[in-house]
């Protein structure tokens, strides 16, 4: 036994470079739309950012705040439906200038509630219906269908995606979104037909909460990427260590749905 | 057919015992035969049943409630063995009643688990009910808080003489307006247990979570603060004032009174208020003892894994079970790291919750200094990563709890241990230890 504790791998810089730039990220209503590990999409684009060599700045919008301006990349989360209530005011004022960043190829993640949310509408099991923000081709109904357990799916972009979904909104696409993924376990968008979350143009969207960043680094990468891409023409990426996430990936893998 | 019911349960419950089988199967049988028998059972007892339930801090709650009014002579039937459902607590009955079935007990202090408790206050109305806490434990079983909250809602207003609610916890004390609105006049009576303003800091809930300050913000970025907004609480039956090292100050009656705790961390403290309040509520304005009532609390000890500690090579070696990010937050918030080395062990069975995402919501950065000696569980290297991220080192990484506990006991001799660990892997490391020094025998 080594009961000397092992220094974090040499291979993540221990400051961002300078030279490289900044990227800040905003993350939208942690307040009421952070359920269940939603911060640690927030935290790994923030570290990736910083192991790649680049200066992040993580910034937090909540209702009635001043929408921050110069931003890169934007992370919403999920909520309960009750939050979903809370924001649904505040997210049509912001409407046209998330539409307009969506449009511009802005890289955008949003997971679970605020998916259903960008897309046309949620109409709630109870009868109300939430209007979405339309960013997102795609519509969604209550159920009284739970969908819950492991998921992996596979995507043609990303490779296995692995993840957990809980959520009894079910989504339908429209052809103005392609799905994420394809569901070898689990659920995704609805009890029908196969389909994980939805892409449209630098936009991913997902019901897979909280751990989807940190276990699948490839679609942190690309958010990142795109970001520094669009903002210095270049992206020089670094070397972080993914061996953890590979191992978690391999164990989560073969876990029961 | 009735007659023979009790007495058939009983022997089905000597034969799986004998067997080592579960411990609800009885009841199944009892049910099935004799489906009034936990209902004419209980209803015999003079003060009724009062009911536990909450997302965590059931189990060390109930049995406090069970110790302070055994203080005050009463005779309190429990379910003890953790079968926290409804069949599990007609099993636990099984195990008390005479062969008549009578019961020899004058209240039923029941923990059950929010779900299950939703049932069995259908078919048996409980005179109190203390509601702990709503957190996002087992979001894969129910879902949301929200709908949680509403469990926990339906136990209320099934009770019938007093509610015990947190006054901290606004899911949970917003209880006391819906069951005022459902029927101003007919409710039951609230009281609340609550906390100093000074503590509550260290109880963010859920809702606080990401804007309490007391996340991870990078230092330079314009990251929010928190409103504070003023809220007006309404006035507590018992209040934690303050937690000491090893006592803790609780004010009722207008007067605070400091005892010695056995019991480690704030939230089992807190819940220490909670038990205080049901205990109070119970005994009503009959007699009470106060000085036997406050030693009963200061000598309550921990149950089964939660936050034991143990003796392992004469060092001190503690148990903290973590089940969501309140707790495992609170966890690391009481247990402070330094001078400890530490484990911890992460599994995703059924009884753990199989969603680990919530690892994700709890803060890490108190073990930056000290770091982490070994890392297990199932989900071993969910944790390594969740670590990674919050720039923790550790050592090693081993699935196998078996051999991971022997690794860490090895390499961090002459020093006191801690082990951060989820419900099954609390059981699992119990069972290595045993092997190697003297474990609680629970019954």
């Amino acid at each position: 036994m080594t009961s000397e504790v092992q220094p974090t791998p040499e291979t993540q810089p221990e400051s961002p470079q300078p030279g490289k730039g900044t990227l800040r990220v905003l993350q939208l209503y942690p307040r009421e739309m952070n359920i269940y590990g939603d911060w640690g999409n927030a935290l790994v684009l923030q570290q990736r950012i910083k192991w790649h060599g680049y200066t992040p700045e993580l910034l937090e919008y909540n209702v009635g705040d001043d929408f921050p301006e110069d931003i890169d990349i934007v992370v919403g989360g999920g909520g309960q439906d009750s939050g979903q209530l809370v924001i649904q005011d505040d997210l049509q004022a912001r409407a046209d200038h998330l539409r307009e960043l969506a449009d511009g190829g802005a890289p955008m993640l949003v997971i679970c509630g605020l998916y259903q949310l960008f897309g046309k509408f949620f109409k709630t099991s109870a009868g109300p219906v939430i209007p979405g923000i339309g960013i997102l081709d795609v519509e969604t109904h209550g159920t009284d269908e739970r969908l819950i357990g492991n998921v992996i799916m596979k995507s043609t972009e990303f490779g296995d995606i692995l993840g957990y979904e809980n959520h009894s909104g079910q989504t339908t696409l429209g052809p103005g979104v392609e799905p994420l993924g394809t569901v070898t376990k689990g659920a995704g968008n609805n009890s029908k037909d196969g389909h994980e979350g939805a892409r449209y143009n630098n936009v991913v969207a997902s019901y897979l909460h909280g751990s989807l960043l940190p276990k699948n680094p490839a679609i942190a990468d690309f958010l990142i990427r795109t970001a520094a891409e669009r903002k210095y023409g270049t992206f020089v990426p670094g070397k972080p260590d993914d061996d953890y996430a590979r191992l978690a990936r391999e164990h989560a893998a073969r876990r029961p749905r | 057919m009735l007659s023979f019911s009790v007495p058939l349960g009983k022997l089905v419950r000597t034969l799986s015992r004998l067997r080592g089988g579960g411990s609800a199967f009885p009841g199944l049988v009892v049910e099935k035969i004799d489906p009034g028998f936990m209902q004419r059972t209980l209803a015999s007892l003079p003060h009724g049943v009062a009911v536990v339930s909450g997302t965590n801090g059931k189990t060390t709650t109930t049995k406090m409630v069970v110790e302070l009014l055994e203080s005050q002579g009463l005779k309190v039937f429990t379910n003890r063995s953790g079968s926290n459902f409804t069949r599990g607590v007609a099993a636990s009955l099984l195990g008390e009643v005479d062969w008549r079935g009578r019961l020899d007990a004058d209240i039923a202090i029941l923990e059950l688990d929010e779900a299950h408790a939703v049932h069995f206050v259908n078919k048996v109305e409980p005179r109190f009910s203390l509601l702990l806490n709503v957190l996002r434990d087992q979001l894969d079983r129910f879902g949301e808080i929200d709908k949680t909250a509403r469990l926990l809602e339906h136990i209320a207003s099934r009770t019938t003489d007093t509610v015990v609610l947190n006054r901290e916890d606004p899911r949970v004390a917003r209880i006391s307006k819906i069951l005022h609105d459902v029927d101003a006049l007919h409710h039951p009576a609230v009281r609340y247990f609550g906390l100093d303003e000074s503590l509550r800091s260290t109880f963010p809930n859920d809702d606080e979570m990401r804007t309490s300050g007391s996340g991870p913000s990078p230092s330079g970025t314009p990251v929010a603060a928190a409103e504070g907004e003023p809220v007006e609480l309404p006035a507590a039956d018992v209040v934690l004032r303050r937690v000491g090292a090893q006592d803790a100050e609780f004010e009722f009656d207008g007067e605070t009174v400091s005892t010695a705790m056995k019991l480690r961390g704030v939230y089992n403290i807190f819940n220490a208020a909670a038990a205080l309040s049901l205990a109070r509520a119970v005994l009503g304005t009959g007699p009470v003892d106060t000085p036997k009532l406050v030693k009963a609390l200061g000598e309550v000890a921990p149950a089964f894994g939660r936050g034991e500690s143990l003796t392992v090579d004469g060092q001190p070696l503690e148990l903290v079970l973590v089940k969501n990010p309140s707790g495992f937050r609170l966890g690391l918030k009481s247990f402070p790291a330094g001078g400890y080395a530490t484990m911890i062990a992460i599994n995703d069975n059924y009884a753990d919750g199989r969603d680990m995402s919530w690892l994700w919501d709890v803060e890490f950065e108190s073990l930056r200094e000290d770091g982490v000696e070994v890392l297990t569980g199932v989900r071993a290297y969910d944790m390594a990563l969740r670590l990674q991220y919050d720039e923790v080192p550790f050592g090693v990484v081993e699935p196998d709890i078996t051999a991971a506990l022997r690794t860490f006991i090895n390499g961090s001799r002459g020093k006191p241990k801690r082990i951060f660990c989820t419900y099954t892997s609390m059981l699992a490391i119990r069972r290595e230890l045993a092997k190697i020094t003297i474990v609680e025998v629970v019954s």
